[in-house]
């Protein structure tokens, strides 16, 4: 029966895709491009399935490799949370395929096929740490991913490889984090699939165990530097601010709301709501350092010159928003944060391709780049203004929605000082954002709007494409929050919340 | 239930029709006689949309139509009652008169950008319906932000440094309150009530703590911001900088009343009539109100630039209708209500004749009008008639609301707002009736102006004196407005 065999089918293409570009892709770039878009769709088409599979039955798969049972043998566990994140990895992973053509061609004109079995790679590690059921797995996928993004990231612009280099060190110290926690869980129970882990620790004296504990912190240190979690973020701005524009497109959105899903997965798979907020009583201590977070990072992205970096503390603030929420301890939190990894990922990645595109045409990254724009590239700049708008936090974008439940999470909890962030936060974006709308319309004032008009010239039609299909998800997607809500969020709110 | 003489999704279609002219706008960029065909077309529909609901409502019923369920437990959804009618009928029918002023004023002055401009305005209108029509809050404050942003583009149209600065201020005053206050207020009192209903006996249950209460109420009252309501103000006298159709129709009607309706929806609505007046927080109203009336009526008397006396008129007139809320009786009520109708249409008028100078001497300053009633006697006319309708004098419609917020203020025997709302007339007579009287008598050596007739284009004229007459019709018929506003106080 080929509907079950979807959940693998994600991880599979992408994979033997990555063998098949890199031993046919080198004879003709449209070939390698070829084969990545086949891939992409295939997968995001298999995680549709997956997601459709699931909103039917209500019941998460349990999808076993080679039959072998678990504990012993690798098992794919997909509930709601994870096939919406999976539909989400792949889709975003397609739309930046679809779009990466042009920039790759201009930014890597030498070896395009190996750049794109990178790619490959690094979305299976991507989808298979978001599918496993095994927190060994999940670190194996974890180095697939990384590594892969380490070599993507490098071949980037100016002293990338100083910045990849800061990256692949803070990186690593995180992998090491969750994999020492990893094993001090090991050691305590025996076993690495989740499922058994949740069984286990929730005896009373696992609950009491020092040594659980400590791989619990050990665990979340390691996921919050991966995700750039505030004061962890150093090295983000700078590896992403030189990466190429579909690297960048590529991991902005994706790396960080992965590891936002990791987090969460372990925290009510493998832990449960009483040992993470009951036996561990810091939840509020972190709901602070979010919101520190949030405005730490809003600050910073004010103070850019440089459009990438902009967004590249932007995604530091988002950060804060989606640990926060998770750390609220309440159900509007919590699917805040679920949601918010979906409005979050769409909006990142809606601006990234947009400021791509105008990179791309001008040649520019500094906020020179945006005189005019309006002119030159309106549908472009349409897709930069949603995508502003989405950040922001204006209806009826996604953007809003997310940002409801989490002020009413900090409302119902009373962490009013969250509350104060995310509003200071949506202030601080109105101003970016109109502080280069401003540009982008008004251009060069000497003309008097008047004078001769800049030449329109867009971003060709496969760049412009996939930008248009994430900016009206935006909208879409806000539109249909009470489905989204109601058939994927709420199942995902562990019981006992 | 009776059979609905319209189909149900009429409060959504009236919202949505200037929407689906965008498109055709801007696909006819190179054709502007066939682009305002678009804009009159959709401006039509729009009025005749509203009006086929009007005789339902007006027979003392309301209509509401759920358009989608947006969050679970709040959707998006569109109820017609008595005063969302009164706003949607006063905007709607004033854009028809815009758009054919706007016709004479952008081609008259040969403006730049106009498909931008008349796109700008129909998206402008959709949020304004949307915003009347608006079932709960979150509806409300989703087409209170479209509107914000959707006139960013209409205030900075000339682009140049006093636009930017102009827009700047404009955003910086709207978006700050409605995000940084009116949405964490929204937040708070959904968490605390679980419902953001319109319902005339308020969401809030009779045992709330008083200061928890005056807090959102502060919070709603400046989280408004485009109700001008002082200190947050000075976006609007910046946003003059604009052509004079976005100042007419937009900050004398559209954006600024979208500001008071809100505030009195959530003071009837939200907090309710009965629990402002038993926590005696309606007198907390009345005293920012009533500072707002007066200290802008002084300010407007200091303004050589016309648009800004008139900007700072309009401040003190919104103020008017956020004290006739804040007596907390049912005359008041009805007063401010009506007062968004009649104000509506004396200051547009004076916008109309503001913009008519401007198009046919290039006179922006009330000290270079001198003698203008010689050259311009129609427009001075109808300016003169605008003034009496702002200033309550008859025969102007402005006359009727003024007196029910007379009426209302002895109602709730607060005697002292009695006196505001007099010592705010003599105010508005004295800044208005001087411009009329210098324009009209003055000696030969003064007058700037030669003794020969040059009125504006057509198009700039015939709306004024439309809209001048209708505000004389309502002194002698306000009866449909008037039982809008009585059945809006009465029915919910």
């Amino acid at each position: 029966m080929t509907a079950a065999q979807f959940p693998i089918l994600i991880l599979i293409i992408p994979l033997l895709a990555a063998f098949a570009i890199s031993l046919f892709g080198g004879r003709r770039d449209k070939l390698a491009y070829g084969l990545l878009l086949a891939a992409m769709s295939g997968s995001f088409y298999a995680a549709l399935q997956t997601l459709l599979l699931v909103l039917e039955t209500n019941i998460p798969i349990h999808y076993r490799l080679g039959g072998w049972a678990p504990p012993y043998g690798i098992e794919l566990v997909i509930d709601h949370l994870n096939a919406m994140v999976l539909c989400l990895v792949s889709g975003c992973a397609l739309l930046t395929a679809i779009y990466s053509l042009p920039t790759v061609r201009a930014e890597i004109p030498d070896r395009i096929h190996h750049y794109y079995t990178l790619y490959c790679l690094l979305v299976t590690g991507l989808a298979g740490m978001v599918a496993t059921g095994d927190a060994f797995n999940l670190y194996v996928l974890l180095e697939i991913s990384a590594l892969s993004s380490y070599a993507m990231l490098a071949r980037g612009r100016g002293n990338a490889y100083y910045a990849t280099f800061k990256y692949i060190i803070m990186g690593t110290i995180g992998a090491c984090f969750y994999l020492l926690g990893v094993g001090y869980l090991y050691i305590k129970t025996g076993t690495l699939n989740m499922a058994d882990l949740f069984r286990l620790l929730a005896e009373e004296e696992m609950q009491q165990s020092i040594t659980i504990r400590i791989g619990f912190i050990l665990i979340m240190i390691g996921i919050w530097i991966k995700m750039a979690f505030f004061p962890l973020h150093g090295w983000l701005p700078n590896a992403y601010t030189r990466a190429s524009t579909t690297t960048s497109c590529l991991i902005a959105p994706l790396m960080t709301k992965v590891s936002v899903y990791i987090m969460l997965r372990l925290m009510f798979s493998v832990f449960s709501v009483e040992f993470v907020y009951g036996v561990i009583p810091w939840h509020e201590q972190i709901v602070w350092l979010a919101s520190l977070a949030i405005v730490a990072g809003s600050i910073s992205a004010l103070a850019q010159r440089n459009l990438k970096k902009m967004l590249t503390y932007i995604i530091v603030a988002e950060v804060g928003y989606m640990v926060g929420g998770a750390w609220l301890a309440n159900e509007s939190g919590l699917a805040g944060t679920v949601y918010h990894i979906l409005s979050d990922a769409l909006m990142t990645l809606a601006l990234f391709m947009a400021v791509g595109a105008i990179i791309h045409k001008t040649g520019k990254s500094s906020f020179a780049a945006m005189e005019g724009i309006f002119r030159k590239m309106p549908v472009t700049s349409a897709v930069f203004v949603l995508g502003g708008f989405a950040i922001i936090g204006i209806p009826p974008t996604c953007g809003f929605f997310s940002k409801w439940y989490l002020i009413r999470g900090g409302i119902e909890t009373g962490q009013w000082l969250f509350v104060g962030a995310l509003l200071f936060s949506s202030l601080i974006n109105a101003i970016i954002f109109f502080r280069l709308i401003e540009r982008a319309y008004f251009g060069d004032l000497s003309g008097h709007g008047h004078g001769p008009l800049p030449e329109r010239d867009e971003a060709p039609a496969v760049m412009l494409v996939p930008m248009v299909v994430t900016a009206a998800a935006l909208v879409i997607i806000g539109l249909y929050t009470s489905e989204i809500i109601g058939r994927i969020v709420l199942w995902t709110i562990p019981a006992g919340l | 239930m009776e059979q609905l003489p319209f189909l149900p999704a009429t409060p959504a279609l009236a919202i949505l029709v200037s929407l689906l002219a965008v498109p055709c706008i801007y696909l006819s960029d190179q054709r502007p006689n066939l682009r305002e065909g678009w804009t009159f077309a959709a401006a039509f529909a729009k009025f005749f949309l509203i009006l086929s609901m009007a005789e339902w409502i007006l027979a003392g019923n309301t209509h509401t139509y759920e358009l989608c369920r947006i969050l679970p437990g709040v959707s998006l959804s569109f109820t017609v009652d008595g005063f969302g009618m009164l706003f949607a009928l006063v905007a709607s029918s004033l854009w028809i008169v815009t758009t054919i002023y706007s016709i004479g004023y952008m081609r008259g002055l040969n403006e730049h950008a106009q498909t931008r401009f008349f796109i700008c305005f129909a998206v402008a209108l959709s949020a304004t319906i949307g915003v009347a029509f608006a079932g709960n809050l979150l509806t409300l404050y989703i087409f209170y932000e479209i509107l914000s942003l959707s006139t960013y583009p209409l205030v900075t149209h000339h682009q140049d440094e006093e636009a930017r600065s102009g827009g700047r201020k404009y955003l910086t005053y709207l978006l700050s309150t409605s995000i940084g206050l009116a949405l964490p207020a929204m937040l708070i009192t959904y968490t605390l009530t679980g419902s953001l209903e319109f319902t005339s006996m308020g969401v809030f249950p009779a045992d709330t703590a008083k200061p928890l209460l005056t807090i959102l109420l502060l919070m709603f009252m400046f989280g408004f911001a485009k109700a001008g309501l002082m200190p947050l103000h000075s976006w609007l006298p910046g946003a003059m900088v604009a052509p004079t159709p976005v100042s007419a129709l937009l900050h004398a009607v559209a954006v600024v009343k979208v500001g008071v309706f809100s505030i009195v929806r959530v003071l009837t609505g939200i907090f309710g009539i009965d629990l402002l007046a038993a926590t005696s927080l309606n007198t907390l109203i009345c005293v920012i109100a009533a500072f707002s009336v007066l200290v802008s009526s002084l300010i407007a008397l200091s303004q050589d630039n016309l648009k800004r006396r008139l900007a700072f008129s309009t401040i003190g007139q919104l103020s008017y209708i956020i004290l006739g809320a804040g007596l907390a009786s049912r005359l008041g009520v009805q007063g401010s209500m009506l007062h968004i109708a009649m104000h509506a249409f004396g200051k547009i008028t004076l916008f109309f004749c503001a913009g008519a100078i401007f198009v046919a001497t290039g006179k922006k300053y009330i000290s270079e009008m001198v003698g203008i009633g010689r050259r311009m006697p129609v427009t001075m006319f109808a300016f003169f008639v605008g003034s009496l309708s702002v200033i309550g004098l008859p025969p102007a419609g402005g006359l009727i609301s003024k007196w029910f917020l007379v009426l209302g203020a002895m109602e709730a025997e607060m005697f002292w707002v009695l006196m505001v709302y007099l010592a705010s007339s003599f105010l508005n007579a004295a800044y208005f009736l001087p411009i009329v009287y210098r324009a009209f008598f003055c000696s030969e050596e003064e007058a700037q102006f030669e003794r020969k007739v040059a009125e504006a284009p057509l198009w700039c004229v015939v709306p004024l004196v439309l809209t001048a007459a209708v505000s004389v019709l309502f002194f002698f018929h306000p009866q449909p407005f008037f039982d809008l506003a009585v059945m809006a106080v009465q029915g919910r």
